[in-house]
């Protein structure tokens, strides 16, 4: 049985310094569209969308520019009211060249919605069409279509749980989303437990964040189908297998998805979005992200355009102080190092973050100690020092056996390795080899 | 204002981009820290020459991994403090006054075959600081067993350490000295407050699994007092065997030793076990008093083994 207030977790994690502070009290900021953006064809999983418009034509803000292309695929929508420059390659968040279409922005913005839709008396085919039709993707990471998602092929889903983690240190805007809209998340909840027929909604917390778990507790007092969870604050609690474990005691086998066990995660984001494009008639057109670390002159979270190259959002920040080192897109934990600040934040960017020398540590490698602290930590009971050594001798097959390919990237091990060996870098090799292998 | 000029300066590399503040050469000085204790506690009961006895054992340490590693013309990394540690553990676990000439061939021992001869840091089977006292053992066994009188010593005519009292004539050491280490015994292992206070640092900023003491402690309190139980005249208690001879020396420094011991939970609990069986088989049916160096070592040579056997199952995993 579930009860409140009990701690919940898994096993293994780590507790690094959050950082939190530097954004956590701050309210979203809308950022103004920047003079151009640039929205890549493919910021899902799964195959690039179809552009429906050529150099030239004027779109507005809100206008399906380019559509899903098969089951995998999303839609994408205008982020802002302009022209059509140009449709080519261009360099994205993950460092790789990417079909986009390039708009000149207008000075007069229109827009173009899709009807609202009454939340009360639409059915489950409806919701889930319109999820489909405003290009919603999950904003967890993965990026995948969210209608996909919520048509779990014959399965029976007892429990929709919302990740209300956010254990990636520095990023707030979940937090700030659970605060600044939460009947909204309550509403988007109840959206997808109908679209799924699920009789149980769980939001899963992590324990640090007290105000965002008073006001949903609050605005749950009159809903006994939904309850709130708070687990200990600890990294990965926000991974899906994690949460699951943490929540509802039930673990994910390896190779296996949530709804296997009966269950659909959604992200704090993506709910919110499944809200707006119901409710309001929005596609996914903007997106939440926190701008924070030691390196940014005004940390900020901030509702962006989708398509607006990170320096126009750090010049908006106010720029950068000198000692900064790196520059990444996501957590510090998963997040990707940026190396061209023309790449654009996409709809599922949840955090820019700019570190100086003194937070991105880099210690030298030293050989394998033996210490058991990478296994002690790994919430997949996993032996990374093993699955990395077998990389660099490329038994790929031994990887495998071990389970190489269960490996879900998280870092925790790499963070703790006193010796400062690269261990997720190598996995990652190794699983990239070890799925190559016909078995 | 920032121009795209500046991607140029930044750094790349992949997830994850921050770190614990813990890296090899930290854990080794927190170590030193640890055993610092013990240290002075020798010099306390023994006198300062035992200062110097450990300051040799250090400086050996050092030289040797520098000489083997320019002759092997690989990285020199005596900077990590690795032979340091090994250093100051094979000076604790000497006898008082040992010679120094000795002391020096031991710590060349300890690096050159117990360390460098697996490969250097890592890669060694077995702890270097025991694998020195064996050779030493084995080549000095007078010397090895030859005990000082500590300083305050109440006791005029015994220097006998407490196993070799109970051993041979059946006498049992008072507890009370044996805690605060006025007893004779090596250099770093007769106080016991010494060793838990630098035992207790380093499971509290988690160097130190505690499964590894904990079990040791546990295996001692069973295996000994099943002995016990069985016959309270012929056998030690367990509190004495706790407190006698080198085991809390080893259970919180020697058996820790993260590369000479198994790296999973379950093996540590196998492995602490494990080596309190040897022990008190040892100290009972064998021919020594003392059993914790062999124990150690025997248990090191299946830690891979220990390692195979106890791989966790994987996270969703039905077996
Ligand atoms: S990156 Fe992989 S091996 Fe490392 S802790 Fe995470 S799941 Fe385990
Ligand atoms: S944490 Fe690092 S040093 Fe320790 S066992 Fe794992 S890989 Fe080796």
């Amino acid at each position: 049985m579930l009860f409140f207030n009990q701690k919940k977790t898994f096993r293994g994690g780590i507790h690094p310094n959050t950082y939190k502070e530097l954004t956590e009290d701050l309210s979203f900021e809308i950022m103004p569209p920047p003079k151009q953006v640039i929205i890549p064809l493919s910021q899902h999983t799964g195959k690039p969308a179809k552009p429906l418009i050529n150099k030239g034509t004027k779109v507005k803000t809100g206008e399906l520019i380019a559509e899903q292309d098969g089951y995998i695929s999303a839609n994408i929508h205008s982020s802002v009211t302009g022209k059509v420059i140009k449709i080519s390659s261009a360099v994205n968040v993950n460092g790789f060249i990417k079909e986009s279409i390039f708009i000149e922005t207008d000075e007069n913005e229109e827009f173009c919605k899709m009807p609202s839709l009454n939340i009360e008396a639409i059915t489950a085919e409806e919701i889930k069409t319109r999820i489909k039709d405003a290009g919603i993707v999950g904003l967890g990471g993965a990026a995948f279509p969210a209608y996909v998602k919520l048509s779990p092929p014959d399965k029976k889903i007892d429990y929709v749980i919302l990740n209300g983690c956010e254990c990636e240190p520095y990023l707030t805007r979940d937090y700030r989303l659970m605060i600044e809209r939460t009947d909204d998340i309550i509403s988007g909840l109840k959206l997808i437990m109908k679209a799924v027929n699920a009789s149980k909604g769980i939001i899963g917390i992590e324990d640090n964040k007290i105000e965002a778990i008073n006001k949903l507790k609050k605005a749950l007092s009159n809903y006994s189908d939904i309850s709130i969870i708070p687990l200990k604050t600890k990294y990965p609690q926000g991974a899906e297998k994690m949460l699951i474990k943490a929540v509802i005691n039930r673990e994910v086998p390896p190779g296996k998805l949530p709804f296997d066990v009966g269950c659909i995660i959604h992200n704090i984001g993506t709910t919110i979005s499944i809200y707006d494009a119901i409710s309001k008639g929005e596609p996914q057109i903007t997106a939440a992200i926190t701008v924070s670390g030691k390196g940014i002159n005004k940390p900020k979270n901030l509702i962006a355009r989708v398509g607006t190259p990170l320096i126009d959002i750090i010049n908006f920040c106010g720029g950068i102080k000198s000692n900064t080192k790196k520059i990444i897109v996501g957590g510090p934990m998963m997040g990707i190092a940026q190396y061209d600040l023309s790449a654009p934040v996409t709809k599922a960017t949840s955090g820019i973050l700019v570190l100086n020398d003194e937070e991105v540590t880099n210690f030298k490698e030293t050989n394998c100690l033996r210490c058991g602290k990478c296994v002690e930590v790994c919430p997949l009971n996993l032996i990374p020092t093993r699955l990395a050594r077998l990389t660099q001798f490329k038994k790929y097959e031994d990887a495998k056996n071990l389970g190489i390919t269960v490996c879900m990237e998280c870092g925790t091990c790499t963070y703790n390795c006193p010796a400062n060996i690269p261990l997720v870098q190598w996995i990652r090799l190794g699983k990239q080899k070890a799925m190559s292998i016909i078995s | 204002m920032i121009s795209l000029e500046f991607s140029n300066k930044l750094e790349l590399s992949s997830s994850p981009h921050i770190h614990s503040k813990w890296s090899t050469k930290k854990v080794m000085w927190f170590v030193v820290l640890a055993l610092m204790p013990s240290l002075i506690s020798g010099i306390i009961f023994f006198g300062t020459y035992q200062l110097l006895i450990v300051l040799v054992s250090i400086f050996f340490c050092i030289t040797t991994e520098f000489c083997i590693k320019k002759i092997r013309k690989s990285k020199v990394t005596i900077d990590d403090g690795s032979a340091v540690v090994t250093g100051i553990l094979l000076g604790l676990i000497l006898p008082p006054n040992f010679s120094l000439t000795a002391t020096a061939l031991g710590a060349i021992f300890s690096i050159a075959i117990g360390k460098e001869l697996f490969g250097g840091l890592g890669f060694n089977i077995f702890n270097p600081a025991l694998i020195g006292r064996a050779f030493l053992q084995a080549a000095y066994p007078v010397a090895m067993t030859t005990w000082s009188k500590p300083n305050f010593s109440v006791d005029t005519i015994t220097s006998a350490t407490p196993l070799a009292a109970y051993k041979f004539d059946k006498v049992l050491t008072q507890l009370k000295p044996m805690i605060i280490g006025n007893i004779g015994g090596s250099i770093g292992e007769t106080s016991a407050i010494a060793i838990l206070l630098g035992g207790f640092f380093l499971i509290a900023v988690k160097i130190v699994n505690w499964r590894i003491p904990l079990s040791m402690i546990f295996g001692m309190i069973l295996f000994s007092g099943i002995l016990w139980l069985i016959d309270p005249l012929k056998y030690a208690n367990p509190l004495f065997h706790l407190f006698a001879g080198g085991f809390l020396f080893g259970a919180f420094f020697m058996a820790t030793d993260w590369v000479t011991s198994p790296i999973t939970s379950k093996g540590m609990w196998i492995f602490g076990f494990a080596i309190s069986l040897i022990i008190v088989v040892i100290r009972t049916f064998g021919g020594l008093p003392e059993g914790v160096m062999y124990a150690i070592l025997i248990m090191n040579a299946f830690v891979p083994l220990i390692n195979r056997l106890t791989k966790p199952k994987i996270f969703g995993e039905q077996k």
